[in-house]
């Protein structure tokens, strides 16, 4: 029986293994070369750690570093503090599809349009300002760093805004697995209070599914570009934008440094990962002695609603942060104190309307070619594994996770030297190869679950009535899975959307993105236009998620049973 | 002309044997009932021979359906209906789309399809129901609407899961009669899988008994 499927699955893993390990593996051998001395282009050819002597002694290393460790670390933590705590606050008064829903907005918009937004908000001339202006009795932007302090502290909140969302959701779809209701009860009937029994008995059977993740979060705080570009100190920067301005410098000789940062990229990452190992096993051990302990600690209450307050604040400013893009891209005279524009106007997006339609082009296409093939392979992997009648080996859900455990500075600069040489660098292939690296696992994740909750009996009555493999998938199958199916596509639109690194690298400056050009523009003068492009880029994955609900609601509006159950 | 099962014998992933090799011969309209303790492998039974094992078990010995070995073809081709506890009617088609599923590829022409869905429909008291949705349907009903649909894909032998065990009490009678009615109309072979000592009796079949196999 196992033979079923066989060709599929060979196509499958072929295309994962060459398609999307083999370039990320490329990748690192590169980088990890020029980090070793061996760039052949700058005639550099014998092993050495000069690289690395280099890169410990620019300018700035050693702040970078320690900005790194303190906003990745930082934001993770504090972010997981805050969606537990705000989880077993409201866990009990709402509904998984509820929560999903209005954590939608937070989880479709791009990191960068957030962080520009969010920019827009937290500056001294900021809406928050202009609010307390008239209190404070400014009449011009008080001098202070909100924006791009030196202590990474706009960074950190503006990862948090968008990584709580997302931990809230993990968490939320991991609790829908455990009775939290007949426990909590249970737990407080003997004496808990509602906090301790989160922490003493919900959390420990929620974290082993909600670890993986939490990596994510962790890996993508440490390396992230585009956001700590926009709200993040600029000299010196976090480490991954050091190094990316190392890469893209002028002096080619800075490359090999860069590379070693790559290289010394991915180790960090590996340290916060041990980190967090080392903490999961300490509070195993801590945790049942405290356990044993039996301590009822009725004082935690007030922490679940600072957490509560704190989750409610930042989405609020996450709020504020987006709905700022608009109106500074309609904005026309805005002066400082006043809390909305003087003169409206639709100039801003006129004037730029060349640039904004090339970009916006480019970014369509590139988000629909890349999800269209991500969702194709999550399909046929999915439906591989059906027709082998079994589930998915470790290594195989290992390899789905990997490249969003890597840093991606670590690689591609590396993949892209890889690209040049089979001469696709620069062209849409090639940005399009580098963004479904990141496009395929979050929409092979998205689908997998639901796919498997499809109930097996369902497919035997169809198989015992005739229909073959073939028939399966696509009568049953896709039309009952609808709804995830396009779930997951909107995923991958915000995600290839919100690609900035893979775009800029691929296409050697050459391809145009909203991304590209809001990061680019974030740093100039004129907040108006770069309102257009992070407004846009907004409202790309938002289409994306609301077309996600609104053509399943259409198609199936007299089918009850696929009305609403099968939430993401 | 029968199903028939020669040395049957199965494996869990773990390499247990189920139960003891089984042979039994199950003539043309004749109902056999299996019973046997919880886990003794009884669904893994059906599941044999309908095609339906997860992968890891085993199956050895020979499986004849009319003459046919089915036991190394896919479950599309093998023409063994199944029912099992629930209907699982498909919930993305309407009730009578769900019946038109599996009606064969020789009746043809739209008319003449429909017409046969219909009077399907007719005999399980859902006369005019074809566009609804399967989901409006009360539980005998979709345990009817599942019965034709099974019916209308003219298997040559019906497996039955505890088709019964999930229905309340005061239509089980009813869906009983109806099913075993309907089956023995055909005139093809029949296995069904129970707990309950009524469908047994009902059928006035034959029963068997599974068990563990002797440990040596």
């Amino acid at each position: 029986m196992n033979t079923d499927g066989r060709y599929l699955r060979l196509t499958v893993l072929s295309i994962v293994g060459f398609g999307l390990m083999l370039p990320i593996v490329l990748g690192f051998w590169q980088t990890g070369r020029a980090a070793f001395g061996l760039f052949p282009a700058l005639g550099r050819d014998t092993l050495s750690l000069a690289p690395w002597r280099e890169l410990v002694t620019l300018p700035g290393f050693g702040t970078s570093l320690k900005l790194t460790l303190v906003t990745g670390i930082g934001a993770t933590v504090f972010s997981l503090l805050l969606a537990t705590g705000f989880c077993a606050a409201v866990h009990s008064r709402i509904t998984p599809g509820a929560g999903a829903r209005m954590l939608t907005p937070f989880l479709a918009i791009p990191h960068a349009a957030l962080a520009v937004g969010l920019a827009f908000v937290l500056a001294p001339s900021g809406w928050i300002a202009r609010g307390l202006a008239p209190f404070v009795g400014w009449d011009r932007p008080p001098d202070l760093a909100t924006v791009n302090d030196t202590w990474g502290l706009a960074l950190i909140v503006g990862l948090m805004i968008k990584e709580v969302p997302f931990l809230l959701l993990v968490i939320l779809s991991a609790l829908t697995q455990i009775p939290v209701a007949k426990h909590v009860s249970a737990g407080r009937s003997l004496g808990y209070g509602r906090g301790v029994v989160w922490i003493k008995i919900i959390m420990p059977q929620v974290w082993p599914m909600i670890r993986l993740p939490v990596w994510v979060v962790l890996a993508y705080a440490l390396s992230v570009v585009d956001v700590a570009m926009i709200l993040g100190p600029s000299n010196p920067p976090t480490l991954a934008v050091a190094i990316t301005r190392w890469f893209n410098a002028a002096d080619p000789g800075q490359i090999m440094p860069a590379s070693a940062g790559a290289i010394l990229q991915v180790l960090i990452i590996a340290l916060g990962i041990a980190v967090f190992v080392l903490g999961e096993c300490l509070m195993r051990r801590v945790g049942r002695w405290w356990l044993r302990r039996g301590g009822r600690g009725l004082s935690t209450e007030p922490g679940l609603q600072l957490a509560s307050v704190i989750t409610v604040v930042l989405m609020a400013i996450g709020m504020l942060a987006m709905l700022s893009l608009l109106i500074w891209s309609l904005a026309w005279r805005w002066p400082f104190p006043q809390f909305l524009p003087e003169s409206w106007s639709l100039r801003s997006w006129v004037n730029s309307s060349n640039g904004w339609q090339r970009a916006l082009s480019n970014t369509v296409f590139l988000a629909i070619t890349t999800t269209v093939l991500s969702v194709a392979l999550a399909i046929a992997w999915l439906e591989g594994e059906d027709r082998a009648r079994r589930g998915r080996a470790a290594w195989a859900e290992a390899l789905i996770y990997l490249p969003l455990v890597i840093p991606q500075v670590g690689f591609l600069y590396g993949l892209n030297i890889a690209f040049l040489k089979i001469g696709i660098s620069g062209d849409m292939t090639a940005v399009i190869w580098a963004q479904a690296l990141f496009v395929f696992p979050y929409v092979m994740i998205a689908l997998s679950d639901p796919w498997r909750a499809l109930n097996r009996r369902t497919l035997d009555s169809a198989a015992s009535l005739g229909a073959g493999p073939l028939k399966r998938l696509v009568k049953i199958k896709l039309p009952i899975l609808l709804r995830p199916i396009l779930t997951a596509t909107a995923i991958g639109v915000a995600v290839s959307v919100a690609q900035y690194l893979p775009t800029l690298f691929m296409g050697a400056g050459r391809i145009a993105t909203l991304t590209t050009e809001a990061v680019t523009l974030s740093s100039g003068s004129d907040r108006r236009v770069t309102g257009v492009y992070a407004a846009l880029q907004t409202m790309l994955p938002l289409v994306a998620y609301l077309a996600a609900f609104l053509i399943p609601a259409f198609l199936h509006r007299n089918r009850r049973d696929l009305n609403g159950t099968i939430q993401t | 002309m029968s199903l028939d099962l020669t040395s049957l014998t199965l494996r869990s992933p773990s390499g247990e044997l189920l139960f003891a090799p089984l042979t039994l011969s199950v003539p043309l309209g004749d109902v056999v009932t299996v019973m046997g303790p919880s886990g003794v492998g009884k669904s893994t039974l059906l599941d044999a021979i309908g095609g339906h094992l997860t992968h890891g078990f085993g199956c050895s010995g020979s499986i004849k359906l009319n003459g046919r070995e089915i036991s190394t073809i896919p479950a599309e081709t093998r023409q063994v209906g199944v029912m099992f506890q629930d209907a699982h009617l498909f919930p993305h088609l309407s009730v009578g789309d769900n019946l038109a599923f599996g009606l064969p590829s020789h009746i043809k022409g739209r008319a003449m399809r429909r017409s046969t869905v219909e009077a399907a429909l007719k005999q399980a008291g859902l006369a005019g129901r074809y566009d609804d949705d399967s989901a409006a349907l009360s539980g005998g009903q979709r345990a009817r609407a599942a019965l034709m649909r099974t019916l209308l894909a003219e298997p040559e032998a019906v497996l039955l899961d505890e088709p019964f065990s999930k229905l309340d009490s005061s239509l089980r009678d009813e869906i009983r009669h109806f099913t075993f009615s309907h089956i023995a109309a055909r005139g093809i072979p029949a296995l069904m899988v129970t707990h309950d000592e009524a469908d047994a009796h009902v059928t006035r079949g034959r029963c068997i008994a599974l068990k563990k196999p002797e440990s040596d």
